[in-house]
């Protein structure tokens, strides 16, 4: 059990990474990776409620859309937000 | 990516910084700190200073792990590679930190340590494992997200009986770092970086939960918000602090609802529980000797210290006399005002810890921010024309 890995996707990259401190999660969770262990679960529901109040703010101002904004360099992905792929004993 | 993409727009960034120079109060000057690293470096890589009006001002934390390890216990670990001849792994940012007699883990390297750079401590074991007639020794560092994986591996160290491996252990503690900034180091530190607002740790509070922050709160009167690590996280937290200072509320809120609960990640804790215990005090890079601030390893996992196995002692080593990191991580100087700072102190050659890891506050600003510092110089037409 405390050996448990999975396989995350970020972005194309899969990499098998530690669940044990989130024996919880299933294939399929978005779950938060760092030093190659998933932490904890996303919460789709909470991301949504969060996204929405963005949204108000936008129907509030009505602003132009602007270009996207761009990271100048890439960064290693040791924390982020990943898919879980499959789960190994 | 989902979940990253959507809270990196940018034009919902530009009317999040809208609302907040609509409501931030022009006859007041606001000062938050964002305490952690991780929050250092998105807001430099992605502008959010440019974003915010001239009377928000974000004061950079002591929450980047590399920034607060002090050279004395990089001596330590230099030490165990160079004299005693382990295989001394550790995490890729502190290869470079300086520490005693010019040395960093990287030159000690050069000089022939056995030093391995590995992503987990998982990875560190599992050398061990490979090589069972080598010391093997596991650098530990970091706050509360770097702390439970490295109690799965002495656990199971104990339990698999892998006899060659041990952990240098320098797990620091949030909440007590975040106490010392509010006492500050003296009365005039204080009045200069008086903080109004901290942006809560992202991570850390999805190990530790919401909770641990309510007596800042209560007892300071100073309004936390955690935040998660992309820029419009960043952006909101800094609004909801806004917000909490206009209306004279001290609370915890949390941006980062998707991930960070009020109690945290239960099983992580207990692991720390099971086996760490708090050291008396641990001497931090600017913040000096706090009490109760770090993690040491239980007498029931001692086979598996490596302070105890190989009877190492600590030596407090005082930093370069012109550098400004340990003024910088309590918030009272910024990377500009050192001297130093991107002359002879750069990423490629860092005399302070700051400068090291893209976390701390010198070397984002070194990447992200300097060119700022540098006015735009009208050419004259005169001189032009001469």
């Amino acid at each position: 059990m405390e050996h448990e890995q999975g396989l995350i996707e970020l972005g194309g990259i899969r990499k098998s990474i530690s669940l044990a401190l989130v024996p919880e999660a299933v294939v399929g969770d978005y779950v938060i990776v760092h030093v190659g262990h998933a932490i904890g679960l996303l919460d789709p529901e909470e991301a949504q409620r969060t996204l929405d109040i963005f949204a108000q703010l936008e129907r509030f101002q009505e602003a132009p859309p602007l270009p996207q904004m761009q990271p100048l360099a890439p960064r290693p992905p040791l924390e982020s937000t990943q898919p879980v792929k499959e789960l190994t004993p | 990516m989902k979940y990253i993409d959507e809270f990196r727009d940018g034009a919902l960034a530009r009317q999040i910084a809208e609302r907040i120079a609509a409501e931030a109060d022009p006859a007041q000057r606001y000062r938050f700190m964002e305490f952690c690293g991780g929050h250092t470096h998105a807001i430099s890589r992605y502008g959010v200073l440019e974003l915010l009006p001239e009377n928000v001002r974000m004061i950079h934390g002591p929450g980047c792990p590399v920034c607060v390890l002090p050279i004395g216990r990089l001596d330590m670990a230099i030490d165990l590679a160079l004299h005693q001849r382990v295989i001394l792994c550790t995490y890729g940012d502190t290869l470079r930190v300086p520490a005693s007699e010019q040395l960093s883990l990287l030159k000690a390297k050069a000089r022939g340590a056995d030093i391995r750079m590995v992503y987990s401590a998982a990875d560190a074991l599992q050398l061990a494992q490979q090589n069972p007639e080598r010391e093997v020794v596991f650098f530990a560092i970091g706050f509360e997200t770097t702390t439970p994986p490295t109690a799965l591996v002495i656990d199971a160290a104990a339990r698999q009986g892998v006899a060659n491996f041990s952990v240098l252990c320098n797990h620091v503690l949030t909440p007590p770092a975040i106490r010392a900034i509010l006492d500050g180091a003296s009365a005039a530190e204080r009045a200069t970086a008086e903080i109004q607002g901290f942006v809560g740790p992202a991570h850390v509070s999805i190990v530790i939960g919401s909770d641990p922050y309510a007596r800042f709160a209560r007892e300071y009167r100073k309004p936390v918000v955690i935040a998660g690590f992309e820029p419009l996280d960043v952006l909101q937290a800094i609004l909801m602090l806004l917000r909490q200072v206009n209306e004279g509320r001290a609370e915890v809120e949390n941006e980062f609802t998707r991930a960070v609960s009020p109690g945290g990640n239960l099983r992580a804790q207990a692991l720390m529980e099971q086996v760490f215990e708090l050291r008396p005090a641990f001497e931090w890079r600017g913040l000096g000797s706090l009490a109760h601030s770090a993690l040491q390893i239980r007498p029931a996992y001692r086979q598996h210290d490596a302070e105890h196995r190989f009877g190492l002692n600590y030596r407090s080593v005082a930093d370069h006399k012109s550098c400004e990191c340990g003024a910088i991580l309590r918030g009272v100087k910024e990377p500009r005002e050192c001297k130093i700072f991107g002359t002879v102190c750069t990423p490629e050659n860092p005399i302070g810890s700051c400068m090291v890891s893209s976390e701390g506050a010198c070397a984002a600003h070194y990447t992200y921010g300097r060119f700022r510092d540098i006015p735009l110089v009208p050419v004259a037409a005169e001189a032009l024309t001469a």
